[in-house]
């Protein structure tokens, strides 16, 4: 008699801690869609979500930072993850110094590694190329804590050792072994790595404000200046544009493997 | 089955072949003869050294020394992808991103092995019937139990109509039911596809089963290879009589080719000791146990395993040893029993004392 009662009660605390933390994540968003639709006269308005689009040096900067997070991609595409997973077959030796330089960018502080690399960011402004592109550089070592992670996760979880040699009998070159049998099969792991990464180039603010390139969080931070309403409208759209490609990314690769399934049945 | 599963036999030579880890000598030379659709077990204990003469067949194991010819041809410095062996792994090894019969044309679509759709599908679909799976076809991995996954990736190793078949303890895995039935399954198969085949094991029941020829390896070399019964009936040394099979160790004296065990003279295996002291290694099977109540041996235990039956016999020297009987005889030999031990007249492996 006495144990639904207690299921009751962990039931309620269940909920309540829910909505508690619900609240926590919520209550900013809302604020922020508050603030970002007052307008002058204390009515409602969409002023300064259209005020977004009438920013040349805004849009240019949302621009920069979707091209740097492209790059970002790119690079992990074909260098951090050919590289982890090389490491892994064939270099398992390498496996523990690999780790601890890609969970560096973690333990050192963004401001400590903006000292260190302002120098040579001035060497490439001068002779190769102004451009907040260069950016890109840096951003692919920032990352590596989150991508090395979820692609070793992914690459102990599967036995890729046996599926690498199973193919190499079979006759594949070492590049149709890594992107035709290794890479699908810690995809989500790839993917993952990917989001996360997108995320953090997004919102970095520190090391682009430092070495004075025009990125979005950089651009929000000058508007937001002058004009709160526009610096929170755009933190807002960034923020939503992230989490839409949280939940996008998962839920398309969750669809294909359904698709797959479901083809067998 | 039509013709295009019928695969390319080989003849397999490894001479001389090393290969050391550290100071772990994993190869110590071992030279090795495989006839064209011959199949060869390779058994032993773990870290003989069995497992790196496959992968360096493979090609996924360098050599310190030796050379591999794979009909005439010097394969030893090829890479593994160009050497065109089919090879099933003993962990489940299936690319899980694609279905069974995806899986089975893998190799078909690679330029190794380029084939035209057409052919690939039929070829595949021909596979999957000859390992009893047509209808699992559409089925990815993780819908496969073990033995079917087995199955698919000896269908996945055959597809490329390999020169030879590596099987890297393929059935280890499993659990004993589907093992027997896929170790039977196996041999069926290579025996209908024809190709030459190298089985690695460490169960010696398999080996013995599914075998054309069963090598025993210790210590990165051969120490006997052998047909099945002669390997069991007539072992060249003493690490293969214990290890093939159950053996009673025996005390006795040894002269001019026999041994004077329990009162009676046994001819004794080339290889044995030839003078003085040693340990007779006697199957359970060659010991002939009649019931006789002024007998010597005194039974201690009987086991019924079916067709015979294993009985536990006390000696006066305080030693016990495993005798195996028809079951028709063993009516009478219960607990208790007082019995005469003497042998059947085949020749025993003698090893030096201690």
């Amino acid at each position: 008699m006495n144990k639904p009662k207690t299921g009751g009660r962990v039931k309620i605390w269940r909920r309540t801690i829910l909505v508690l933390v619900a609240l926590y994540l919520l209550l900013p968003i809302v604020a922020m869609i508050n603030f970002s639709t007052k307008t002058f006269s204390g009515g409602r308005g969409l002023g300064s979500w259209r005020a977004i689009f009438q920013q040349p040096d805004l849009i240019a900067a949302i621009m920069t930072s979707l091209e740097l997070a492209a790059i970002v991609i790119g690079l992990i595409f074909f260098l951090v993850v050919p590289t982890v997973v090389w490491v892994h077959l064939k270099l398992p030796r390498l496996r523990r110094p690999l780790e601890l330089i890609c969970l560096l960018p973690l333990a050192i502080p963004g401001i400590v590694l903006v000292v260190g690399i302002a120098s040579i960011y001035r060497w490439i402004s001068i002779h190769i190329s102004e451009s907040p592109l260069t950016l890109a550089a840096v951003y692919s070592m920032l990352i590596l804590p989150y991508t090395y992670r979820s692609l070793s996760a992914s690459l102990h979880s599967v036995d890729v050792h046996t599926l690498a040699e199973a193919s190499r009998t079979l006759g594949a070159s070492t590049y149709k072994m890594l992107f035709g049998v290794i890479l699908p099969t810690i995809r989500a792991g790839v993917m993952s790595g990917a989001v996360i990464s997108i995320a953090l180039v997004l919102g970095e603010y520190t090391i682009s404000s430092l070495l004075n390139f025009q990125t979005m969080q950089v651009e929000i931070s000058l508007v937001g200046q002058t004009d709160g309403g526009i610096a929170v409208a755009i933190s807002l759209a960034s923020l939503l544009f992230v989490f839409l490609l949280l939940v996008a990314i998962p839920t398309s690769m969750h669809r294909e493997n359904k698709e797959l399934e479901s083809e067998t049945a | 089955m039509s013709s295009i599963t019928k695969g390319a036999s080989a003849s397999v030579k490894l001479i001389d072949i090393a290969k050391s880890f550290g100071h772990v000598h994993a190869l110590a030379g071992l030279t090795l003869e495989i006839g064209p659709g011959e199949l060869v077990a390779l058994l032993g204990p773990s870290g003989c050294g069995k497992t790196t003469a496959l992968r360096a067949l493979a090609g996924l194991q360098d050599l310190d020394r030796g050379q591999i010819v794979v009909d005439g041809v010097d394969i030893t410095y090829l890479a593994s992808n160009k050497r065109n062996m089919g090879m099933v792994f003993q962990s489940y090894s299936l690319f899980p991103h694609m279905s069974a019969l995806a899986n089975i044309e893998y190799g078909l679509t690679l330029k190794a092995h380029k084939t035209s759709s057409d052919l690939r599908s039929n070829r595949s679909k021909e596979l999957l019937e000859l390992v009893g799976l047509s209808t699992h076809a559409k089925h990815f991995p993780h819908q496969l139990s073990g033995g079917q996954q087995q199955r698919i990736a000896l269908a996945r190793a055959l597809a490329i109509s390999p020169q030879v078949l590596l099987l890297d303890e393929p059935l280890s895995a499993l659990d004993a039911k589907v093992r027997t039935q896929l170790r039977d399954e196996i041999r069926r198969i290579q025996l209908e596809v024809g190709t030459t085949t190298v089985f690695v094991t460490h169960d010696q029941e398999e080996a013995l089963g599914i075998a054309d020829r069963v090598g025993v390896m210790r210590n990165g070399v051969l120490e006997q290879i052998a047909a099945p019964a002669e390997l069991y009936d007539r072992p060249a040394t003493a690490f293969v009589a214990e290890f093939v099979g159950l053996t009673n160790h025996i005390e006795g004296v040894v002269s001019n080719g026999s041994i004077d065990i329990l009162g009676v003279k046994v001819p004794t295996l080339p290889g044995s000791i030839t003078e003085g002291p040693g340990i007779a290694l006697v199957r359970p099977e060659t010991l002939k146990i009649a019931p006789n109540s002024s007998g010597a041996g005194r039974v201690f235990a009987a086991s019924f395993l079916g067709a015979a039956c294993r009985l536990t016999i006390d000696l006066p020297n305080h030693s016990r040893i495993v005798a195996q009987v028809p079951s028709s005889d063993a009516a009478v030999l219960g607990a208790g029993a007082k019995v005469d031990v003497s042998f059947k007249s085949n020749p025993i492996f003698v090893k030096p004392t201690a």
